[in-house]
């Protein structure tokens, strides 16, 4: 850690960051449902990103099915909901300690087994794929015709119940957010941070150097997976229907892992600044591609633009727009 | 009002209006009608700068429409969309003044949560579609949150009409009336054509068809009093490039009729492996899914394809109206298939052009009102005049049987509406010329 | 028990096509050690090519398959000329994105140009089949079977008797000792990716006579050949083809035996079971 940050860079850093967090809580006051809902979208991938980006970026375990995560936590707490009445955030709890567990399984029998790098991401993926159709043949939730959850229309927002206008999610996908942000912070800086880091760096060298390696790419994994959670029961009360194929399919994995590899990896800011770049892009790209019609532009555009932010910037957007910025030397 | 991002109405509507034409990629075949009025529209919103009140007359009722254009679902999506563009100036031929306001929601339901926010927004009045169950609900949500009403054009999971929604009106049977619906009409096969079989294999692709098709299926056979018994349940993986063993299995069952319930691709595949396994069942039956009666199917499949039936909603082809969008939509459109999606699009906007026109005003709670005493009997599926009971789903769609005969799914049953006499059973594969 | 023979005969036959097609993903894994994950998309590409090849010039895709073949080999090599090659010794979450991005460019450039539907290829014989004593074997499929295997044996070939081959595998085995040789490991390392996009080609004009092509199966068979290539060893080309057999044969005895729904589920409970067990694969060197 950089000891030698001057009191004014911190001061920056912290600034910005309390500039960005004024805009977002009065944004909703100004803009218009349309943009509101635009951005419980950024910000449900700003979350789930920042959880990713836990696990990979901090402790380099690439993960290419954290849907699974997402769709476990969405299904149990919507399917105790629709079948026993459970309020949702207790709902929650449940989705969060069944993909705790799934995740803490999947890292153990894979380290325990020495499967890393690609051959675990490729693992990640399998584990995804095979829940996604066992929920398709799974009639308590659906199947493939997909969970419903009843709903209500309430004129006022009613939070525990997490029944109401896109508005209050926001508040709460918000919080969340800021909450990962801090929690990543505090990570960071105590030692499970600097093991985390030490694993990534060198696998061995950290092995040797005394450090439970295995202990702590689990905890990493775990903790991921238990945050991603989270989101996933959100999603369940949010859009009040659920399908396997969208839930755990792989291309949700996708979407997972390019909002924090775009904004930068391994940073703080950076899933956060990646999920607004890519909504953004692709709310453009929709505008745009309506307008001439050609059915595959947008993901053309879009492809492309992936290709130039990896070849061009690798380290992701936010470290570029630090040193814009000035923020360089900040904890940020 | 439009809040949100500061884009105004006007530039936005006349932006759609563009790309009405251009993504018919028939742009030299334009109907000049259709391009004046847009050209005229747009001058006028243009000089206006924003306000939508181009005519002096009644202004058009803002339809904000949704469909599957890109995505999975495109081919189906870009086939609503016709029959919303094509239902524009048809309508106001029939003294309707609506005005679209398109947007697509990629085949998933986030967009099409984002999207139907955005057109609201922009100011739509009233909102259709959206096809898909999954992305269908979504935009029910917003509508209802809104209370912006929403007509559906077409989406089958009944619990879109159970959420208790106040906004919300479908037009299209749910999937247990449409199998229902699809497997009577089996039992009047077999009584028109004499031939009754004794057992029956079903194979269902796994997704909200398939499964409705099962869970209905097994209800319905004693229920209904049907002839055959279920020697056999199949399902397949919609993603399944590769049906070979699944009709291999299906050829084992030895069944006398073949239930398929299938999507466009995974049904030519199945007919492509039955040709091949030498598989020749009594018939082939498709009830309530999609598949059959899609123009690239009979194309694929080409003499194989006849003889196959399809239970759906189908237009009606002695209604009036049925003639005349027939008739525009082949001069607009002339290369693609006027089938449902054309047919309820068309009605989803009807629906909506004729509830602004007795309420008289673009007030929310007045459309809602006028939407609920909704009675069209003028129009073009298959049914009974289109009203809505309480829960806003219309009960009155009938089903029809579709033979493949000609290339073309032709209307065999009810007698009533038919075209053609059904042949059942179906000759064998080796006897198609 | 007819039945079950008809099934496990038409795995075998699907199982060759799939062993050329993981084939290219194995061998530029082998060599270059990048994942290419636009393995899928770079299959339909060719797969469009040689379905234009059939609408405009009637060209029977096994005909077109040496043509098509070679358009990739190209490709490939440009490919990897021009922008992986600096990508090597990067870490594998930036390979993984950049070839995420190339397979989206990819799908959505066949999307443009072909629309969503899915589109088959006309070759007279696609009803045929011939009997066997009793047991039905699709025409099609044994055709393409054979192509597949032709395709194999050729490259096998190539990699055991010529100089170039014998170059490629020095610098799989020993990259250092490559180039202290004095093998221009650059050069090669597109040489292979072509020869890997070759494969891809090969086996798409082959598969086009088993599917229908749309933009969006890319994915599924990209995934279908890490698969493949993971049960039979990364890098290992026996491997790879008898991955792809065992994978057809799964398949089709899953299905048969269990729902075919839950075909693909049995799939990756394999690739997990594999990956834990043994994930150098079975024919694999240790990783």
């Amino acid at each position: 850690m950089n000891l030698l940050i001057s009191s004014t860079m911190q001061r920056r850093s912290a600034m910005a960051l309390a500039f960005f967090v004024a805009v977002m809580l009065v944004l909703p006051l100004f803009a218009g449902n349309y943009v509101v809902s635009m951005l419980v979208v950024v910000l449900f991938s700003a979350y789930v990103g920042q959880a990713w980006n836990l696990m990979m970026g901090y402790a380099g375990q690439l993960s290419l099915g954290h849907a699974l995560y997402v769709g476990l936590g969405a299904y149990i707490s919507g399917a105790l909901f629709v079948h026993y009445g459970l309020p949702p955030w207790i709902g929650m709890l449940a989705g969060m300690a069944a993909a705790g567990l799934a995740g803490v399984v999947i890292a153990a029998l894979s380290f325990r087994f020495g499967v890393t790098g690609v051959y675990f991401a490729l693992l990640t993926i399998a584990f995804a794929e095979f829940t996604r159709i066992a929920f398709n043949h799974f009639a308590w939730v659906g199947g493939s015709s997909g969970l419903y959850l009843p709903v209500v229309t309430l004129t006022r927002d009613d939070i525990v119940h997490l029944r109401g206008s896109p508005t209050m999610f926001y508040y709460v996908l918000l919080a969340l957010t800021l909450a990962a942000l801090a929690l990543s912070h505090l990570l960071l800086g105590r030692r499970v941070g600097f093991y985390w880091r030490a694993i990534r760096e060198d696998q061995e060298a950290a092995q040797a150097a005394g450090i439970d390696v295995f202990r702590y790419k689990v905890a990493a994994v775990a903790l991921s997976a238990t945050m991603t959670a989270i989101a996933g029961a959100l999603m369940a009360f949010y859009d009040n229907n659920l399908y396997p194929d969208t839930a755990f399919g792989i291309s949700r994995s996708i979407d997972i892992i390019t909002a924090p590899i775009i904004g930068g990896l391994g940073t703080l800011f950076g899933p956060i600044l990646g999920a607004f770049v890519l909504t953004m892009l692709s709310e453009t790209m929709t505008s745009l591609s309506a307008n001439l019609g050609v059915n595959g532009l947008k993901q053309w555009i879009y492809g492309a633009t992936l290709l130039v932010i990896v070849m061009l910037q690798p380290a992701g957007l936010w470290p570029w727009l630090k040193t814009l910025l000035r923020l360089d030397e900040g904890k940020l | 009002m439009a809040r949100g991002l500061p884009m105004r109405p006007g530039l936005f509507a006349s932006a759609t209006f563009r790309t009405e034409f251009r993504e018919t990629d028939m742009a030299d075949r334009l109907n000049r009608r259709e391009f004046g009025l847009g050209a005229g529209a747009t001058g006028a919103l243009v000089m206006t700068g924003g306000l939508c009140r181009a005519q002096a007359q009644v202004p058009p009722l803002k339809l904000g429409v949704l469909a599957p254009r890109s995505g999975f679902e495109a081919l189906i999506g870009q086939g609503c969309q016709r029959g919303f563009e094509v239902a524009v100036p048809l309508l106001r031929d029939m003294g309707y003044a609506i005005e679209l306001m398109s947007a697509d929601t990629e085949s998933k339901p986030d967009v099409a949560r984002v999207q139907a926010e955005k057109l609201i927004a922009e100011g739509a009045h009233m909102l259709c579609g959206a096809w898909d169950s999954g992305q269908t609900a979504a935009v029910a949500q917003v509508s209802e949150q809104h209370g912006v009403p929403l007509v559906i054009n077409i989406a089958a999971d009944p619990k879109i009409t159970e959420q208790g929604y106040k906004f919300v009106f479908r037009n299209f049977p749910n999937a247990p009336m449409l199998m229902t619906g699809a497997l009577s009409l089996l039992k009047d096969l077999f009584e028109v054509t004499g031939t009754t079989p004794q057992t029956a294999v079903l194979m269902a692709v796994n997704d909200t068809f398939g499964q409705a098709a099962q869970n209905a299926i097994n209800v319905l056979l004693p229920k209904l009093g049907m002839p055959f018994r279920l020697v056999d349940t199949i399902t397949y993986d919609p993603q399944a490039k590769d049906l070979s063993v699944e009709v291999a299995k299906a050829k084992a069952a030895r069944a006398d009729l073949h239930i398929g319930v299938t999507r466009l691709n995974d049904g030519i595949l199945m007919v492509r492996e039955m040709v091949k396994q030498r598989y020749e069942p009594m018939g082939i039956v498709s009830p309530g899914s999609p598949g059959f009666y899609e123009r690239p199917l009979i194309k694929a499949l080409g003499k194989y394809a006849e003889y196959c039936f399809s239970n759906n909603p189908w237009m009606d082809p002695n209604q009036a109206l049925t003639k005349t969008i027939d008739a525009a939509f082949a001069k607009t459109f002339p290369d693609d298939p006027f089938d449902i999606n054309v047919g309820f699009s068309f009605e989803a906007a009807l629906i909506a052009a004729d509830a602004y026109k007795r309420a008289g005003s673009t007030n929310a709670q007045a459309l809602v009102e006028a939407l609920r005493a909704t009675d069209i009997a003028n129009r073009v599926m298959i049914g009974g005049p289109i009203r809505f009971d309480e829960k806003g789903q219309n009960v009155g769609n009938r089903l029809a049987s579709l033979q493949i005969r000609n290339g073309k799914p032709t209307v065999v049953l009810p007698p009533t509406n038919a075209e053609a006499k059904p042949v059942f059973p179906m000759p064998g594969w080796s006897q198609r010329m | 028990m007819l039945t079950f023979v008809n099934i496990v005969v038409a795995g075998l036959l699907t199982g060759c096509v799939y062993g050329l097609m993981a084939l290219g993903l194995s061998v530029i894994f082998g060599v270059i050690r990048i994942i290419n994950f636009a393995h899928g998309a770079m299959m339909v590409v060719a797969m469009y090519f040689v379905l234009v090849a059939n609408q405009k010039f009637g060209l029977d895709p096994l005909v077109a398959m040496p043509l098509i073949a070679a358009a990739l080999f190209l490709a490939g090599y440009a490919l990897q000329r021009g922008v992986i090659n600096r990508y090597i010794a990067r870490p594998e979450h930036e390979q993984f994105l950049l070839l995420l991005a190339v397979s989206i460019i990819l799908t959505s450039s066949t999307l443009i140009a072909f629309g969503p539907d899915a589109r088959s290829v006309h070759v007279d014989y696609a009803y045929d089949s011939y009997e066997i004593g009793g047991v039905l074997v699709d025409k099609v499929r044994a055709l393409a079977a054979l192509g597949a295997i032709s395709g194999v044996a050729a490259l096998w070939a190539f990699f055991r008797f010529t100089r170039t081959g014998k170059s490629i595998r020095a610098c799989a085995d020993n990259h250092v000792g490559a180039e202290v040789v004095g093998l221009n490991v650059k050069q090669l390392y597109a040489m292979t990716f072509g020869i890997g996009a070759t494969c891809v080609g090969a086996s798409g004009a082959l598969l086009l006579l088993l599917v229908d092509v749309q933009p969006y199966i890319a994915d599924d068979y990209t995934l279908l050949a890490f698969i493949i290539v993971i049960i039979g060893g990364l890098g290992s080309m026996p491997g790879a083809l008898l991955g792809g057999l065992l994978v057809g044969v799964s398949e089709a005895v899953s299905g048969f035996v269990i729902m075919p729904s839950l075909k693909s589920m049995f799939s990756f409970g394999l690739l997990i079971i594999v990956l834990l067990v043994r994930p150098q694969g079975l024919l694999g060197r240790h990783v």
